[in-house]
């Protein structure tokens, strides 16, 4: 393994992967426990649309990606706090229609051809050394933002009635999180593509969650199994030649099945204890 | 006679087109324990989201202590009717305790100083779940959660507390102390609570209120049968008829309520 870091793109995809972690360990977790999964996929998809956009009018495309994963978070944000009943079906559209336009506007863009798979599995063997610097910035910034209003955060995502009847400001906060939502997927997503992106988002605080006894360890446990499984990933995809996106979620997808079945082995135990407790106490009444 | 602590005046409010609250009027002392009754969809909980400033009414005021509403009030403690969403959020029964004590003001403090954990602490003791304090909510049965949630509402020492069907989760047992304990914590604070309980409400609350897009005020009551009556007149619509009342002081109280409606 250690002679794959003579390459420089080794040492840029290692870096890139431990920065992607960092960054969906502590916006994952807020992401999860504010259950907003599905709002997330939403925004990754729909700055698809920002893409086209992009390409189509001749601008940076990371400003159109941006822009338009923005714009889209904004109204997911607006319709989920005002008609909570009917939020995912609207996501659902704006998702849908966000990514077919990039598409259509990719195909009415001549020359330019985007290849959609590598935007849904990315690259991270082909990280430039730029990119690591624009996300190490962003994500400080992302980082400071979110140390600043930790605790409201933290109120505000077990019970948002009782934050606000404290004088937390819910509203600007419920944007300010989906905000940092969507600029963090669309960072991200440039760097090691879609679907791994909602993969570190979501699996390492779900096994954290568990395991854990607060917001703050629950952030720290979900950058370190997002460490594991990317390093553990790229390892992989070093040695057998595989896609590394794929062999990192892969590795986060085994992980995931085993901790529901240690939960389960766990709660068999507890059973047990139980049941074998209950069986000499009755032993015991009729000896 | 003091400020009283929750008045309000020609209250009304209405939600998308339709009126919810109409001119309610409602003067609360100190150390009263008001029981909310009324039927689904009265706006008992309407009522309660606007005393703690979650809702704008359409019309009229809402003044605590004298002084007019703002949220971020640290003298209202809420206990919410539900207590079981977000079950595996990762925290520990006294992290919740500490969420009471947080003020927007001190942002930047990733810990909780040493005073807020002691008051968090004796809050639990208070509650009688301190060997808890270190259990993620998970692992806590519905009465302990409740009790959790009391200690959050508690740790800033308000003077008023609102309660929103707060024994919804909790078997016959744990809702028998969970009344003595209110009954403790009304002997300084003054309690404002929904319930469709009506024994515990004969044998607990001191007061009425029925809610039925008007408020009924019944500032005491003598029998169950009182209670009883008024709970049957007010889920008719928008009548809280003298008649049916029978007690002497009650009748003078809603001869008074059939005025201001």
């Amino acid at each position: 393994m250690l002679e794959a870091f003579h390459f420089e793109f080794m040492r840029n995809a290692l870096m890139a992967g431990i920065l992607t972690s960092v960054i969906c360990g502590v916006i994952g977790t807020l992401i999860v426990v504010n259950r907003l999964v599905f709002l997330s996929g939403g925004v990754a998809h729909s700055a698809y649309g920002g893409i086209g956009l992009a390409f189509f009018f001749g601008i940076p495309y990371m400003l159109g990606a941006v822009g338009f994963a923005f714009l889209a978070a904004m109204l997911m944000a607006a319709v989920s706090m005002k008609s909570k009943q009917r939020a995912d079906t609207i996501i659902g559209v704006i998702w849908a229609v966000g990514m077919a336009s990039g598409v259509l506007l990719l195909d009415m863009t001549p020359g330019y051809n985007v290849d959609l798979m590598s935007y849904l599995f990315g690259s991270i063997l082909s990280v430039p050394f730029s990119d690591l610097v624009t996300m190490l910035i962003i994500g400080s910034i992302i980082l400071l933002v979110v140390t600043y209003y930790f605790r409201d955060l933290l109120i505000m995502s077990y019970d948002e009635e009782f934050a606000r009847v404290r004088g937390v400001p819910v509203r600007g906060l419920y944007y300010l999180l989906i905000g940092i939502v969507s600029i963090t997927v669309v960072m991200v997503v440039q760097v090691v593509g879609l679907i791994l992106v909602i993969a570190l988002l979501t699996i390492p605080p779900y096994i954290a969650e568990k395991y854990t006894k607060s917001l703050f360890q629950m952030m720290m446990l979900s950058c370190a199994l997002g460490m594991v499984f990317t390093i553990g990933g790229l390892w992989a995809s070093y040695t057998y030649d595989m896609t590394s996106g794929a062999v990192i979620i892969f590795f986060a997808g085994i992980a995931f099945f085993l901790s529901l079945v240690i939960d389960k082995l766990l709660l068999l135990r507890k059973k047990k204890i139980m049941s074998l407790a209950h069986q000499e106490e009755i032993n015991a009444m009729r000896s | 006679m003091a400020i009283p602590i929750i008045e309000i005046h020609d209250l009304c409010f209405s939600y998308s087109g339709k009126e919810v609250l109409h001119n309610i009027n409602l003067t609360i002392h100190e150390k009263d324990f008001v029981a909310v009754i009324g039927p689904n969809g009265g706006g008992k909980t309407t009522l309660v989201k606007l005393i703690l400033g979650l809702l704008k009414p359409t019309r009229g005021v809402i003044k605590l202590a004298g002084k007019p509403l703002r949220s971020s009030d640290a003298s209202i403690g809420y206990v919410p009717q539900q207590i079981d969403h977000n079950l595996s959020f990762p925290a520990t029964a006294l992290d919740i305790v500490l969420m009471g004590k947080h003020t927007p003001k001190r942002r930047f403090f990733l810990h909780n100083s040493r005073s807020d954990r002691r008051d968090a602490t004796t809050v639990l003791e208070q509650m009688g779940i301190a060997e808890f304090a270190d259990r993620k909510i998970t692992d806590l049965s519905g009465g302990q959660r409740q009790r959790v949630l009391i200690a959050r509402a508690l740790v800033t020492n308000p003077d008023l507390l609102v309660l929103d069907e707060p024994t919804a989760s909790i078997d016959t047992k744990g809702q028998t102390d969970f009344y003595n304990l209110l009954k403790t914590l009304n002997r300084e604070r003054t309690i404002f609570m929904v319930s469709h309980d009506l024994m515990t409400i004969s044998s607990y609350a001191k007061s009425i209120a029925c809610v039925n897009k008007r408020l009924h005020y019944h500032q005491t009551f003598e029998t169950s049968t009182d209670l009883l009556n008024a709970y049957y007149s007010c889920s008719v619509e928008e009548i809280c008829p003298v008649s049916v009342v029978s007690s002497g002081i009650t009748r003078q109280q809603s001869a008074e309520g059939e005025r201001n409606a």
